[in-house]
């Protein structure tokens, strides 16, 4: 009887702080996508290196990753390293999505820091954007052979992220 | 004269080029009161998601200023205001509504503390009546004892009562 009156207090205190301990390893602002495992939303826009527009119908068939960005975005700088080493490895094409962004603004950027992309396409109004689920950049979609989302990753990539979650999926997919 | 056929189909023509214009007339009063009503409290229902604790009607980031445009598009696109929240829900998810709807991943955050106030209301009933056990359980009273209690007590009346001093 004595011991359930403590026990009872500290069983809850212990959950309480159990809960409270695990909030605060959670990043609020990484909203999981209601995208993941549905189909990637479709898209035809300009590119930035070439005049002949890119469709996601072309794209379908491959594993893809795309990793949207921006000149102005400054965590992009933050990723950038990781993707040309991406690119270089060659496991994955990357398609670049320039998100509000002036394409002249863009083609600079890419020649001054390196262009890791397969190809470059353009999102000047922020619509595809926003059919992505977009609200911060930089945030790169897992797509598969079928043009399903499976994976969605917020924020700049990691070599943690990348070696964990990302290139085992892709390698995972491309069987 | 005018054959007959002819002069119909001429009123015809004006009946309808006058009801196109009421029409057009009418569709053009609609909207900016009641239509602007209509967005601001929609948005207002919205999450900012750069701003977290924003909702779209209050944020200045230029998500919100895209998504706003959004909502403004498909309203006059004649969309109802749940499938302009669907809309957005498929590409953010719930967290764009500051009313989540109950679901199984939700059913927690609604009820919870339902739970908790009814799991405190069954604690604090158990341990009130648990208390009442306790009291009704204590030894019956003795009449001696009383009655010595009752004798002891008057008799500090007594010497409270003293003589008046005349």
């Amino acid at each position: 009887m004595k011991t359930i009156r403590w026990s009872i207090p500290l069983a809850i205190f212990v959950v309480l702080v159990a809960f409270l301990w695990i909030g605060l390893g959670r990043d609020p602002r990484e909203v999981p996508s209601p995208l993941i495992d549905k189909p990637a939303p479709s898209f035809t826009l300009p590119q930035i290196h070439s005049d002949k527009p890119l469709s996601t119908t072309e794209l379908k068939g491959k594993v893809w990753l795309l990793n949207v960005w921006a000149s102005w975005c400054v965590s992009c700088r933050e990723e950038h390293p990781l993707l040309l080493q991406l690119a270089q490895a060659n496991l994955v094409p990357v398609y670049g999505l320039d998100y509000k962004d002036k394409p002249d603004d863009a083609r600079a950027w890419l020649s001054q820091n390196g262009d890791p992309y397969t190809a470059s396409i353009v999102d000047q109004d922020g619509r595809v954007g926003i059919d992505y689920g977009v609200y911060g950049v930089p945030e790169t979609f897992v797509i598969d052979r079928s043009g399903i989302v499976r994976y969605k990753q917020i924020g700049p990539l990691s070599v943690d992220a990348l070696q964990r979650k990302i290139l085992p999926l892709v390698r995972e997919l491309q069987k | 004269m005018i054959p007959a056929s002819r002069f119909a189909r001429g009123i015809g023509f004006a009946m309808s080029a006058a009801f196109c214009l009421v029409a057009s007339a009418t569709k053009m009063d609609i909207p900016s009161d009641v239509f602007d009503g209509r967005l601001k409290r929609l948005e207002s229902e919205l999450r900012c998601l750069v701003c977290q604790n924003q909702t779209l009607a209050d944020s200045n980031a230029s998500l919100a200023e895209d998504l706003r445009g959004e909502v403004r598009e498909l309203a006059s696109a004649g969309k109802s205001d749940d499938e302009i929240r669907a809309y957005l829900v498929a590409r953010y998810g719930d967290f764009v509504l500051y009313d989540p709807p109950l679901k199984r991943t939700t059913w927690l955050l609604w009820l919870g503390p339902f739970a908790l106030l009814a799991g405190g209301g069954a604690l604090w009933w158990t341990i009130l009546r648990r208390r009442e056990l306790a009291a009704r359980s204590l030894p019956a009273p003795n009449p001696g004892a009383e009655a010595r209690g009752r004798a002891l007590l008057e008799g500090i009346d007594d010497r409270d009562k003293q003589p008046d001093p005349k």
